[in-house]
């Protein structure tokens, strides 16, 4: 630690001896580091929308359903807990939102076509939160509330049932008797979405018209959550478990929609490889300015060591040039992604692209997300990785023969 | 007090498929406060000799004694610690540092030392101006003549006081007044500081300096003389 202050000055002098040389590597750690932040943040955006668009609405982070329910969505498998007592138990446990909702499988009908669609009885006030329709971006209008007579459903599928606002459809489903439950809607309001596949497979109508077609009373099929973070979700999840009947089941997001769960693990260890990957094509370059560094001043290491420094320091004093080397570079690369990742927080229009993307169950608008841990991540991988490549020159230059070093030619 | 003692050394390097006998039996003692020239043709193992008293070169046999440590037993790390506290080294050429300036390369020893900074730069300004440097401290070696970059290497070799100063070639690359000058410091350490000066060189002028007198050939003594000195 004594000669550090020495060790530190020597090493950043050496770097910029050759500042030609420092400029390119610092160059390329650089841009380097800025592809790094930068992929990972288009990535981390794409996820965290898909995330968002995929349970952030809707699903919501904690649901509570029958424990078959989710292999058999009927009204056989609903909550049957009543409205008033749910929301006795919840509207005052201090949840950022909560709603009680009736979803099962229908069948519209217009007087053309007929689709299969997921049919949303709501609240439209308590599920304002859920949702992934702007209430006030509906043409016509949308639900007014729980008694609402009218429905709402997605564009797309307007084009592909041939209806408007203002005609009537009908809807089909099952009751718990496993008798058919229909009646006609009249269409209110053409919802709007990210995603044309919401557009098609949803339709909402009043919660008590609703429970009124499927003759299920008060009850209804799937209750949701919202935490603060789709990324911590457990004290949400204690909390609802420790206040529904153990009958049910509560089950976190990641659970009721594997595809994303999975997603969003296998995006941290993408992450950290691409990391890796950029590193590998930087570590060359690296690896190589230190040989030529050692290589270009052996007499002048073995007259250090002539002098009395011993061997660890030389090899303390080329591992800090590295450090120096890759910590500048590493500056320049974090300020170079926050300088173009700010500007693009407005999002990225990628709609060239977009029915691939919808088929990943991404928008067409991507909205980088740079997140500090992704960050630091980047910083402290290229740090480790760096201090290992620099290891073998380092290593080379502290074994040399002062004698043979001094009296090197050339 | 013996300063160095070496008892039998040889050395062998090989050159192509020659092996050339650098130290052949090689014995020698020089007292504290001794000034001692080596004097040899090139090749006649002045160098190689040196560098064995220094522990910068480690003999195939023999013994080597600096003070009453045997040194061409110990450990890199202890030798490395002996040269930083006992011995100064003066060499012929890239003698420095080249990123440090002229007073940075005189403190680098005193440095790693561990001397405080304070004492370090009052004692290398001091001894900078003592070697005709004063005004030169915040020069790069390349911003310097050969002249200059020698002085500020005896100014490093001889700040922290050791008690040896080895010295190889030191008036190489330097003119006659200059090796004047550099001779005249050298002695007037040794006859006030009582520093021992082992100085390895082809140089006349040098060895008029020198107390001992040592000439070699092909890696043996051939002559050892007690002299005036100039």
């Amino acid at each position: 630690m004594r000669l550090l202050p020495v060790l530190v000055r020597l090493a950043w002098r050496y770097l910029w001896r050759n500042h030609r040389r420092t400029i390119i590597m610092l160059s390329a750690i650089s841009v380097g580091v800025w592809a790094m932040i930068f992929m990972t943040a288009l990535t981390r955006g794409m996820v965290d929308q898909m995330i968002k668009d995929g349970v952030s609405v809707l699903p919501g982070h904690v649901q509570v359903h029958h424990p078959l329910f989710l292999d058999d969505p009927s009204v056989s498998n609903r909550i049957t807990i009543g409205d008033a007592e749910l929301a006795r138990a919840f509207d005052t446990a201090g949840f950022k939102a909560w709603a009680s909702r009736v979803k099962v499988p229908a069948v519209i009908a217009s007087e053309r076509e007929s689709r299969g669609v997921t049919l949303l009885g709501i609240d439209p006030a308590a599920e304002r939160e859920f949702s992934f329709v702007s209430y006030d971006d509906v043409e016509g209008r949308f639900l007014e509330g729980a008694d609402d007579n009218g429905i709402v459903i997605g564009r797309e599928l307007a084009s592909k049932l041939e209806t408007e606002v203002g005609k009537r459809v009908v809807l089909m489903s099952q009751d718990p008797e496993n008798e058919i439950a229909d009646r006609g809607f009249r269409v209110v309001g053409l919802f709007k979405a990210n995603m044309p596949a919401f557009e098609e497979s949803y339709v909402f109508i009043g919660k008590q018209a609703a429970q009124k077609m499927l003759r299920i009373g008060d009850t209804t099929t799937e209750i949701v959550f919202l935490a603060d973070d789709y990324r911590n979700i457990e004290p949400t999840f204690k909390q609802v478990s420790a206040r529904v009947d153990s009958s049910l089941e509560v089950s976190r997001w990641y659970e009721v929609d594997t595809y994303l769960g999975t997603m969003l693990k296998v995006m941290d260890g993408f992450v950290l490889i691409w990391v890796i990957v950029i590193f590998l094509a930087l570590s060359f370059g690296l690896v190589n300015t230190l040989v030529m560094a050692v290589f270009e001043r052996v007499r002048e290491i073995g007259l250090m060591l002539a002098l009395g420094m011993k061997p660890a320091s030389i090899l303390g004093q080329i591992i800090i040039e590295s450090m120096l080397l890759l910590a500048v570079g590493l500056a320049i690369g974090d300020l170079l992604a926050w300088a173009t990742i700010q500007p693009l927080q407005g999002g990225i229009d990628i709609s060239a692209v977009a029915e691939g993307m919808e088929m990943m169950g991404a928008s067409s608008v991507l909205y980088p997300k740079l997140y500090l841990s992704d960050m630091i991540r980047a910083n402290v991988v290229v740090l480790i990785l760096g201090f290992l490549a620099s290891l073998s020159p380092a290593w080379r230059a502290s074994r040399y023969e002062p004698v043979e070093a001094i009296t090197k030619v050339g | 007090m013996t300063a160095v003692r070496c008892v039998d050394l040889c050395k062998t390097y090989r050159q192509g498929d020659q092996d050339i006998k650098a130290l052949d039996h090689v014995s020698i003692e020089i007292q504290q406060g001794g000034f001692v020239c080596l004097s040899a043709p090139s090749g006649g193992g002045k160098t190689t000799l040196l560098n064995a008293i220094g522990g910068l070169d480690i003999p195939d046999s023999g013994e080597v004694w600096i003070a009453d440590q045997r040194i061409d037993e110990m450990s890199k790390g202890e030798l490395a610690d002996l040269r930083l506290a006992s011995i100064g080294f003066v060499f012929q050429a890239y003698n420095l540092i080249p990123v440090l300036t002229a007073q940075e390369n005189v403190e680098f020893v005193m440095q790693v030392q561990g001397i405080p900074a304070a004492s370090r730069r009052e004692k290398s300004l001091a001894i900078l101006e003592e070697v005709g440097l004063k005004g030169l401290e915040s020069r790069r070696p390349a911003e310097m003549s050969g002249g200059q970059q020698q002085r500020v290497a005896v100014a490093r070799a001889i700040v922290s006081r050791p008690a040896l100063v080895l010295a190889d070639e030191p008036t190489a690359n330097l003119d006659s007044k200059t090796s004047d000058e550099l001779m005249a410091l050298f002695t007037e350490l040794n006859e006030h500081h009582n520093t021992t000066f082992v100085i390895a060189t082809h140089d006349q002028r040098v060895m008029g300096y020198a107390k001992r007198l040592v000439r070699m050939l092909d890696g043996r003594i051939v002559d050892d003389i007690e002299q005036h000195a100039a």
